[in-house]
């Protein structure tokens, strides 16, 4: 139960994009196609379930063990890095039209803060590998969701008459600004 | 004798022209934040109050000198096929190492921004001005151009803290996070905190704030376009 409360609570509560403002490049940068949009949100769950699965037990039995654990972050980005590469790889070779999509946005989600974010967070916060798989896997879902959705703003954004200094980025912004808000009002929930 | 002289100030001239030129090119045309749209994501989460944003400029200036040195430095030893991952190891390693720093001297400031000290490794603006800059270009140049590029990104930040915090709060405090001798508060006794909006303290109103100064910039960037015309 509490598992369920957990993926509920990391991905809609304490929003990635929204509350934690992690990840916000890609959230800008690729909400402009709902097609590109579903591909980041894909490409993003997969790298973060799949880093943390890899960098949980990394820091547990590696770096606690040796008593390095301020290697943390250097250890962490290049389990990162490689799993982004690999992902990238087997992108390419299977759907061609979904690389090209997302382009130049891929090899960004090694430096997409979400993920490095995500994985220095769970092992912060003293928590079994099953609750951080779940923590991982709800907040990648989070930001997918939020990708989503945003993406959808903002074709119809692009339609509508916005005073000229707004157009493109700002108006990008106080849409967001207005769904956090409502979002926030979820926050007492759980 | 004088004329050769003076040859010699003119291209120290020149070469402070362009020297000047790297420098303000990041904090004004290219700001990171304003113009680019880069490394959002601390300029948003930190910016609750001045001083956090004021912080981590201060962090980003640091880290941001020492990664452009560093790798324009080596820039020659780094095979360009592995050139990336060798980037972000650098960084990473320069990073840490700021980042127990301020947990032994500025315990307070290490607690308020969390998580994205070690995220200024993932910052794009770091690992943009390494690859776009810092690899092509000398030393001395990489270093000018690490700080200008940090200082525009720190000034936009602490203006966005700034805002954030005199709206949200009321007033802007300082000497609570940083290691300072002394503690003031801006503003106190200017009966601002009875308007306060407290919204602007939460995550939505550091997305408001954004927006609008993104489009007063835009809003003066065509006036100027528009008065370069006539």
């Amino acid at each position: 139960m509490d598992l369920v409360l957990l993926l509920i609570s990391s991905m809609i509560i304490n929003n990635i994009i929204l509350m934690q403002f992690l990840g916000l490049c890609s959230f800008f940068g690729v909400s402009t196609k709902v097609k590109t949009a579903l591909g980041m949100g894909a490409a993003v769950i997969v790298v973060i379930v799949i880093a943390t699965a890899i960098t949980y037990p990394l820091y547990h039995l590696v770096l606690v063990k040796y008593n390095i654990q301020y290697i943390d972050t250097i250890a962490f980005i290049l389990v990162i890095a490689s799993i982004v590469q690999l992902i990238e790889l087997v992108i390419k070779k299977f759907s061609q039209p979904l690389y090209k999509a997302l382009g130049v946005y891929l090899p960004l989600i090694t430096t997409n803060c979400a993920v490095l974010g995500v994985a220095l967070k769970v092992v912060a916060t003293p928590q079994s590998f099953p609750h951080a798989l779940v923590y991982a896997l709800g907040t990648a879902m989070g930001f997918a969701f939020m990708i989503i959705i945003f993406s959808t703003i903002r074709i119809r954004l692009e339609t509508a008459s916005v005073p000229k200094a707004f157009k493109g980025l700002p108006i990008a912004f106080i849409t967001t600004s207005l769904m956090s808000m409502a979002f926030l009002g979820l926050a007492g929930l759980i | 004798m004088t004329e050769a002289k003076q040859k010699v100030n003119l291209s120290v001239d020149n070469k402070d022209n362009n020297l000047l030129s790297i420098f303000t090119t990041g904090i004004i045309k290219e700001n990171s934040i304003f113009a680019m749209a880069l490394g959002l994501c601390p300029a948003l989460a930190i910016s609750q109050t001045f001083e956090s944003a004021f912080g981590m400029s201060l962090l980003v200036v640091i880290v941001l000198i020492l990664t452009n040195a560093t790798i324009s430095a080596l820039r020659n030893f780094i095979p360009g096929a592995v050139r990336l991952p060798a980037y972000i190891i650098i960084i990473a390693t320069e990073v840490t190492v700021i980042n127990m720093f301020v947990d032994a001297f500025a315990l307070d400031l290490s607690q308020a921004l969390g998580v994205f000290i070690p995220l200024i490794t993932v910052n794009c603006i770091v690992l943009g001005r390494a690859e776009s800059f810092a690899s092509k270009n000398s030393v001395g140049k990489s270093i000018i151009d690490g700080a200008g590029t940090a200082l525009g990104y720190g000034i936009a930040l602490s203006l966005i803290g700034f805002f954030r915090e005199l709206i949200g709060t009321g007033m802007i405090k300082i000497g609570v996070l940083l290691p300072l001798p002394f503690e003031f508060i801006l503003f106190e006794n200017w009966g601002l905190s009875k308007y306060a909006l407290g919204i602007f303290s939460q995550p939505p109103g550091a997305f408001l704030v954004m927006g609008i100064m993104i489009a007063v910039i835009a809003v003066y960037k065509n006036m100027r376009a528009q008065g370069g015309k006539k």
